[in-house]
């Protein structure tokens, strides 16, 4: 997914003039649509902010794993479960891509892991939110998933080398996940009277959570104006968001479902869609840490960590046993 | 005939299809994202294969029940998988040992089906035994590691062996179903597999530093339908609770 | 990417980090010829106790199985790099897992762009 509460370090955006030749040199690369690359020189605000950044955006798809995890062995049909456990398995791999990519600037995974486990470093606040119905796999690929393909797809031109390129693999792989939710919702909202209340109600409880995702408006924030002259930031929050609504709203609306928001409406000067903003106390609350499943996710992530830790040091353990033979035999 | 080729699909369908549910059950809290990843492929591959085997299965019964019908509605005496399989997964060690134990079986059982004289059957063997070698490489891999690994790893891949080795019996027991199936050429006799099986075991044994249980006790039931153990319904209720909660829905 | 003003989280979040535990495993760098590549391409990393772990790792992570691949596994610490100028490495779903695909699912022309 992404990382919604990433705050950029620094004063404000310095101005070329301002720099000492090495950072302007960088900043001059990165204007002109250059890439900067593992061994390049960078100013520490933009390592420091990257590491931040891609581990947050990789603890969301480990997390991100568990409230779509929660219904593989229910899944309705053998179809679905294949489906579901692919869709599930992506966002490891997506977490691994951007761990790896975390890796190139000095951090490792496990230090990482062990941020996130303490709690230090945070992950996307949507997935502290319990998926309660199958219709809430449909709802998280369709609106979830959807809403990081926003923040994403721009991501692929982040000035940061490997972390473009892990953008480039993973949005490549994100585009069956929105479907697979779509396809969900579809045959939900077209489904028995009971199937359509769920689909109804999954949309009643993503839909403000799935807002949230981009952030709260950031129009006036000179981090925010740092990032975006990095380029590590593409879009501002209320950019994005807008964009999401306008697609979103006339798929509901194809779906027969509605939107819960009073005030949802087009307007045919903008040509955009008017919205209520989400509860932002709420969001607050969430990434404090009291949304309705923070406890459990951690609780999940720490219990994988502490059972694994055996299995990682027994193949550690054999691996330097035979690396030790291979040399005697020498 | 056709009776004695139905029960011996669900055999094969009921054996991916329990244990593709038990390995999915790791998605997400894996010891190492790796290897959350590589279960999900073996998990993926074995429900991949359920839908094959069971499909035929429906065919052959020509009832008009599909892979999903037999999966979702049949209740636990219908279901005619190893015991093995239907083991809780345990930690992961015990999880990787119950695959090591059942792939070896697996793999021998699918390289004799290839010569089928069933064609659609050799054409799913062909199928799955390219996956299954893969499958039981890395189990292999794992039981060593594991095995060889550390004091504390050693211990708990020695407890999932003595844990699980009651359950191997089962899998080379020939009944009136495999009878059956051997004197129409469709499959092998599963009592002639259990030679090399025991070659493969006794050398991977070896090489984990883990000692085979000397009683050759085997539970069984499982195949048969007779008498699976308890896990099993419970891993139904879960597994089949919306398609029987709502049994009127499409999905 | 996102930022709201009133985050609770300092600057220093992602740093200083202390010391690695002794249990993580070595990261390697994968490198893979398809079927009909010529040469090896670098696909990405991951982490594995040993060689023949980090092959299969790559099998499982990188190529999800396909066949017919060759795969190199070298310990990232063993590369030695100037500045890499890599493009985008995409690799190709293996072939029989249909839905991974995203034209797996049919989605009606009137709901736009997904």
């Amino acid at each position: 997914m992404y990382a919604q509460m990433i705050k950029s370090t620094g004063e404000g955006v310095k101005s070329l003039d301002d720099m000492e030749p090495e950072e302007r040199a960088f900043q001059e690369r990165i204007n002109a649509g250059g890439k900067i690359e593992p061994k390049d020189w960078m100013p520490e605000g933009y390592r420091k902010n990257l590491i931040r950044q891609i581990g947050q955006h990789a603890h969301s798809e480990i997390v991100g794993q568990l409230p779509e995890g929660n219904w593989i062995t229910r899944a309705p049909t053998l179809e679905r479960k294949a489906i579901l456990l692919a869709k599930v398995q992506d966002e490891a791999g997506h977490g691994l891509y951007l761990y790896c990519a975390a890796e190139t600037l000095g951090v490792t995974r496990d230090q990482m892991t062990r941020d996130l486990l303490s709690g230090k470093m945070k992950y996307s606040s949507i997935f502290n939110y319990p998926t309660l119905t199958w219709a809430d796999m449909g709802a998280v690929g369709w609106l979830v998933d959807g809403a990081a393909i926003m923040n994403q797809v721009p991501l692929q031109r982040t000035s940061y080398g490997p972390y473009a390129r892990a953008m480039v693999r993973i949005c490549k792989e994100e585009s069956f996940h929105q479907r697979q939710g779509f396809d969900i919702m579809m045959k939900m909202a077209k489904g028995t009277e009971a199937q359509r209340k769920m689909a109804q109600d999954a949309l009643n409880r993503f839909w403000y959570p799935s807002l949230m995702m981009f952030g709260p408006s950031d129009a006036e924030s000179v981090h925010s104006a740092q990032s975006m002259a990095w380029k590590i930031k593409m879009n501002s929050n209320d950019e994005l968001r807008q964009k999401f609504v306008d697609q979103t709203a006339p798929q509901a609306e194809y779906l027969g479902l509605t939107v819960p928001d009073e005030n949802l409406k087009f307007n045919e000067e903008t040509g955009h869609y008017e919205f209520s903003e989400p509860d932002w106390d709420e969001f607050f609350d969430v990434l404090k840490g009291n949304g309705p499943c923070n406890t459990e996710r951690l609780e999940a992530r720490n219990r994988a960590w502490d059972e694994g830790r055996w299995v990682r040091e027994g193949l550690l353990a054999h691996a330097e046993k035979k690396r030790k033979t291979a040399i005697a035999a020498e | 005939m056709s009776d004695a080729l139905f029960e011996y699909l669900c055999r094969m369908g009921d054996n991916t299809l329990v244990l593709g549910h038990r390995i999915s059950e790791w998605c997400g809290v894996a010891p190492v994202l790796e290897e959350d990843i590589a279960l999900a492929n073996t998990a993926l591959d074995l429900i991949g294969q359920t839908q094959l085997w069971l499909g035929l299965a429906g065919e052959v019964e020509g009832k008009g029940r599909d892979a999903d019908q037999l999966a979702f509605h049949r209740d636990v005496w219908d279901f005619r998988n190893l015991l093995l399989v239907e083991q809780p997964n345990g930690d992961f060690g015990r999880t990787m040992m119950r695959q090591f134990l059942f792939d070896g079986w697996h793999l021998a059982q699918l390289k004799g089906l290839m010569t089928s004289s069933n064609d659609q059957i050799a054409a799913i063997a062909e199928k799955s035994v390219k996956e299954v070698t893969y499958h039981l490489e890395r189990a292999t891999d794992t039981v060593i590691g594991l095995g060889d690994g550390t004091e504390e790893s050693h211990k708990r891949m020695q407890d999932a062996l003595d844990r699980l080795y009651p359950f191997v019996g089962e899998m080379f027991i020939a009944d009136a179903v495999d009878q059956a199936m051997v004197s129409d050429g469709i499959a092998p006799d599963p009592s002639t597999l259990r030679p090399d099986y025991d070659a493969m075991l006794d050398a991977v044994l070896a090489e984990a530093t883990l000692q085979k249980p000397t009683d050759d006790f085997a539970h069984k039931g499982g195949k048969s339908g007779a008498r699976h153990t308890e896990h099993l319904g419970h891993m139904l209720t879960q597994m089949q609770w919306l398609q029987r909660a709502y049994p009127d829905a499409t999905w | 990417m996102s930022s709201p003003e009133s985050s609770p989280y300092s600057d220093t979040d992602a740093a200083p980090h202390g010391k690695a535990r002794a249990t993580e495993w070595p990261l390697w760098e994968i490198f893979i010829r398809g079927q009909h590549g010529l040469s090896h391409r670098h696909v990405g990393s991951l982490h594995a106790a040993d060689a023949e772990g980090a092959i299969k790792n790559a099998r499982d992570v990188y190529t999800r199985r396909n066949e017919g691949v060759s795969i190199w596994a070298v310990p990232a610490s063993a590369i030695a790099a100037s500045s890499p100028e890599e493009k985008g490495a995409l690799y190709e779903p293996a072939n029989d897992k249909v839905y991974r695909h995203p034209t797996f699912f049919d989605i009606p022309d009137e709901v736009g762009a997904m």
